[in-house]
């Protein structure tokens, strides 16, 4: 019989050396002159292990981790003992997690359409085309999913009001900019299982009556990009896209666009800017993109996971997927853990899961060795968190009520090193980099917050300074058009707060 | 684009080629943006001269092409070195020593963040998360994405 081998096509994979590992086992096959079939997949997500490589078994797949060129023949000798990890699904790390997402990320080829309904894709397209856009609109109300990109506002209520808009043109958007340090879902699950997106997206297409959609993604995701371009190409040539989807009575067609390195195109309003080619400026709302979005005309924008979401719901019922999680987040949330964390990686699991959880059972503390010190959640606008607090669940509400939010489930962890002045510093700084010009905080009071906290560090005035970066943090808030300048305040004074200690004004001293 | 790799000096300037990428995307639905990436893989950078061509074409001011040109971070005003360094300093980045990596990447490649070596061989850039923060330290070079990344590396990988 065949053997089937797998190597990971993903970025993070190929950026610790998959691709030069690939071709070594291809030559290996070739020298050897086995029976032997090399598949590119997507990634598990079990970072830390890349580039990681998977024998078929009578039993499942045995997995061996950061494999480099020189271990490649030994993998042919001995597949049993040489660094093997056992079964991969075994491995705790994916063992406990509920991958509904990414339930074929890493395990099929990404762009054989043929795979990807064999493990279950098109259920929920199939479904969609014999119901009303009423009825697949309720299943995603019902199912309790809110937007991953940030927001946390219901899909579906977003989808009713573009469905009950009258318009001869409306578009589905997808917000692929992930610019959140710390995140990389939606990169994974574009190269892994492009479509799966495709599909999410025709789904809110005959939703609310929508026959175009745009995917933007940012322009530092090159393999995403041409991943998504050919899985599209595939999906029109197969008759999943286009004027007769999977042969029926719907249209619908999508195309790729690429950002060009904004920060604030991640912004929805500033995104439907770009998209048509003006300055990526923020639109104040309303109208809300809903009823006046892109070229004017009612728009869905959506992020990655919130589309991707869709299919399960519709494959499998509102009620399978509001039946994981906790309080008013229903279903699963990816959780991309990254940082100075031994074991990094995308756990994707029902709402609820600890933070300590995440970083120590999973994560394993850091990769340093060094005791954990604070934990950044949601991106360059989320929170830092204290070890006292890593109790808190995953859960929208829960972590607003703590002043933090869980964004796009970024997790970044920092050692006993970090100075988090400098980072409450690099916060402001981040915002100056990147408003859009558009509200006078943003754009230069974040660069006198970023001088006054240099001010702290050198230990001048530092009562008086501290004060006034608070004072600027509440001008932020209040005074911002949207959340770049108006939670930038939440890196900062939760820096502030858990960690003074460190603007005390020898911390520059200390740390140096 | 990112993946934009100079090998060869910019060649000189010629306007042939902006009328002809403008010609094939004029048609798309908002072209300004794809015209201005194509324009910038092709030339390695946006040149002032092609602006009032694209404007003419697109039925735009010179100033409103001017203006989205300089809003996106992507788009050069000037070509760039032959090699173009993308270092990661963003915060999961920074939590695994990508502050240091720019020390010492400053130093082997004599040149400070944000410009061409005098030489014209590297370009060091900032970028703000490459979507590889699990394996952080991350950098670009020349379009390829590097995790875990070290100054020897990174020289090595600027030497080929
Ligand atoms: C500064 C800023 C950056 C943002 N970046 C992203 C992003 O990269 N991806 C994303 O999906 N949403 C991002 N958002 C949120 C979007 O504005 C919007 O809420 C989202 O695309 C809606 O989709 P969802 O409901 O599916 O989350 C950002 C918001 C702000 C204020
Ligand atoms: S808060 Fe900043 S980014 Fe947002 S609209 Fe105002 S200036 Fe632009
Ligand atoms: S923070 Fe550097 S790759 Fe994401």
């Amino acid at each position: 019989m065949t053997q089937l081998i797998y190597v990971p096509d993903d970025a993070a994979a190929l950026s610790v050396g998959a691709e030069d590992v690939a071709q070594a086992i291809a030559a290996e096959i070739a020298r050897r002159g086995l029976d032997a079939k090399l598949i590119r997949t997507g990634s598990r997500g079990l970072l830390w292990l890349e580039p990681l490589v998977e024998f078929a078994s009578p039993k499942g797949r045995i997995g061996y981790g950061s494999v480099n060129v020189a271990d490649v023949p030994a993998l042919f000798e001995d597949p049993a003992h040489s660094g093997s990890l056992g079964l991969v699904e075994e491995i705790p790390y994916l063992k406990n997690q509920q991958r509904l997402t990414f339930a074929r990320c890493g395990i099929t080829d990404p762009l054989s359409l043929q795979e990807y309904e064999s493990h279950g894709g098109l259920k929920g397209l199939r479904r969609a085309l014999e119901m009303t856009g009423t009825d697949i609109i309720e299943q995603v109300v019902d199912s309790g999913l809110r937007g991953r990109g940030g927001a946390g506002f219901p899909t579906g209520i977003k989808w009713r009001t573009v469905a009950a808009a009258m318009a001869e043109q409306k578009y589905i958007v997808c917000n692929a900019d992930e610019g959140d340090s710390g995140t990389f879902a939606d990169r994974m699950l574009m190269e892994g299982d492009p479509f799966l997106l495709i599909e999410g997206m025709i789904i809110a297409g005959i939703a609310v009556g929508a026959t175009k959609g745009f995917v933007y993604i940012r322009s530092e995701y090159p393999h995403a990009i041409a991943k998504m371009n050919r899985a599209i190409a595939i999906a029109r040539e197969d008759g999943v896209l286009g004027s007769a989807v999977l042969g029926g009575g719907k249209c619908f067609d999508m195309e790729i666009r690429i950002g060009a390195g904004a920060y604030i195109c991640g912004e929805e309003t500033s995104l439907l800017e770009s998209l048509e080619g003006r300055r990526g400026q923020v639109r104040p709302k309303p109208p809300l993109p809903a009823i006046e979005g892109l070229f004017g005309k009612p728009t869905v924008i959506n992020n990655v996971l919130s589309l991707a979401a869709v299919p399960t719901i519709l494959a499998e019922g509102a009620a399978f997927y509001r039946d994981f999680g906790m309080g008013r987040s229903r279903g699963t949330m990816p959780v991309q853990l990254a940082g100075n964390v031994r074991r990094g990686g995308l756990i994707e699991r029902a709402f609820g899961l600890s933070l300590r959880e995440i970083i120590e059972e999973y994560g394993g503390g850091t990769a340093s060795g060094r005791p954990v010190r604070a934990v950044q959640v949601g991106g360059p606008l989320g929170s830092y968190w204290p070890s006292h607090l890593f109790d808190t669940p995953f859960d929208y509400e829960t972590f607003a009520e703590k002043s933090g939010m869980i964004g796009h489930g970024g997790v970044v962890v920092f050692d006993d090193t970090v100075n988090m002045a400098k980072q409450a510093r690099f916060a402001l700084e981040f915002c100056a980099i990147e408003s859009c010009g558009k509200c006078t905080p943003c754009r230069i009071g974040s660069t006198r917050g970023a001088e006054t906290l240099d001010k702290i560090m050198q230990g001048e005035n530092v009562a008086g300074n501290t004060a006034l970066v608070r004072d600027l943090c509440e001008v932020l808030r209040d005074g911002s058009l949207c959340a770049l300048g108006g939670l930038t305040p939440m890196p900062v004074l939760s820096a502030l707060d858990h960690f003074p200690e460190d603007f005390a004004g020898k911390t520059l001293a200390a740390a140096e | 684009m990112t993946t934009a790799i100079h090998k060869a000096p910019a060649a000189a300037w010629n306007p042939d080629p902006v009328r002809e990428v403008a010609e094939r995307l004029k048609g798309l639905d908002g072209p300004l943006l794809p015209i201005l990436h194509a324009i910038n893989e092709q030339f390695g950078y946006v040149d002032e001269r092609a602006l009032p061509i694209i404007a003419d074409m697109l039925n735009l001011t010179r100033a409103e092409v001017q203006g989205v040109v300089s809003f996106y971070h992507d788009f050069r005003r000037a070509p760039a070195g032959r090699h173009v360094v993308k270092v990661c300093r963003a915060e999961a980045c920074q939590s695994m020593g990508a502050e240091r990596l720019i020390g010492e990447l400053e130093k082997s490649f004599g040149v400070t963040l944000g410009e061409t070596s005098t030489d014209g061989r590297v370009t060091l850039e900032a970028v703000y998360c490459l979507g590889n923060c699990a394996l952080s330290p991350a950098a670009l070079i020349d379009g390829k994405l590097f995790g875990r990344l070290d100054a020897a590396k990174a020289q090595a990988q600027v030497s080929k």
